[in-house]
């Protein structure tokens, strides 16, 4: 493993941030994908996730975030009955992708506010060392 | 930094400096799964900081370390409250100006006395 550099505030802050991106990427991917549909079960889309974990820094005692990789929900596709779609499969079945719009919704608006909250977090903490630098 | 000189207000800050890192990385691990949320008891730390500044005993640097008492428990484990880390932040952000400004007295006290004004 490469030696890295010690966690600081401010590298802690960027990868939690990065982290929040990433689930909120996920999100409004699940958000696009809504509704669309395929002709078989396996080919339908599956909402996915991100999963965070934490990074201790030993050094400095501080606890990053990192995003651990994305997960495929096991939901089953919606299986719709419309003959008349051009995906249809022999039966007249299309397979709809199992997105719940509302907890996407949920999961962006939850996102955005940690997303602000470290926003928030970090300014109080420059501004405290700005002034602590300005101090003869 | 020297205890004659600045009294506590040097392990002070240092203190709250660290405590503002730990409230930090409880924010920013909000939505972990099964992270604790950490916290410093100030007023342990700051005894066992003194304690070893004096000499008299080496204690454990982790002194004071605490691990926060969820409110209600989340089901995939996760002990951090956002309002109470905000709250934390906040007051750890005022003890900070205030320690800052303590130290700020005693090192212009300083230089007025080398000074001779």
């Amino acid at each position: 493993m490469p030696e890295r550099a010690p966690m600081t505030l401010f590298s802690m802050t960027t990868r939690a941030m990065s982290a929040q991106m990433v689930r909120m990427n996920a999100a409004t991917s699940n958000l696009a994908n809504a509704g669309s549909v395929s002709t078989t079960e396996e080919g339908a889309y599956r909402p996915i996730r991100a999963v965070f974990a934490v990074e201790l820094d030993r050094a400095s005692g501080l606890a990053g975030v990192t995003s651990s990789g994305l997960v495929r929900a096991e939901t089953a596709a919606t299986k719709r009955h419309d003959p008349s779609h051009p995906l249809a499969d022999a039966d007249g079945y299309v397979f709809e992708a199992p997105v719940d719009e509302t907890a996407e919704m949920v999961e962006i608006m939850e996102s955005a506010r940690q997303y602000q909250n470290l926003v928030q977090a970090l300014q109080t903490a420059k501004q405290l060392m700005l002034e602590t630098l300005r101090s003869q | 930094m020297n205890e004659r000189l600045f009294g506590i207000h040097g392990a002070a800050l240092t203190l709250r400096s660290e405590r503002m890192g730990v409230i930090a990385s409880n924010i920013a691990n909000a939505a972990t799964p099964g992270y604790k949320a950490r916290d410093i008891d100030f007023r342990a730390a700051l005894d066992a900081r003194l304690a070893n500044q004096r000499g008299n005993n080496v204690a454990d640097p982790q002194a004071g370390m605490v691990w926060r008492t969820p409110t209600m428990p989340t089901l995939d484990g996760n002990t951090v409250e956002l309002n109470r880390e905000q709250v934390a932040f906040a007051e750890n952000a005022v003890a900070y100006s205030a320690t800052l400004s303590f130290v700020q007295g005693k090192v212009n006290t300083i230089t007025r006395a080398l000074k001779g004004e």
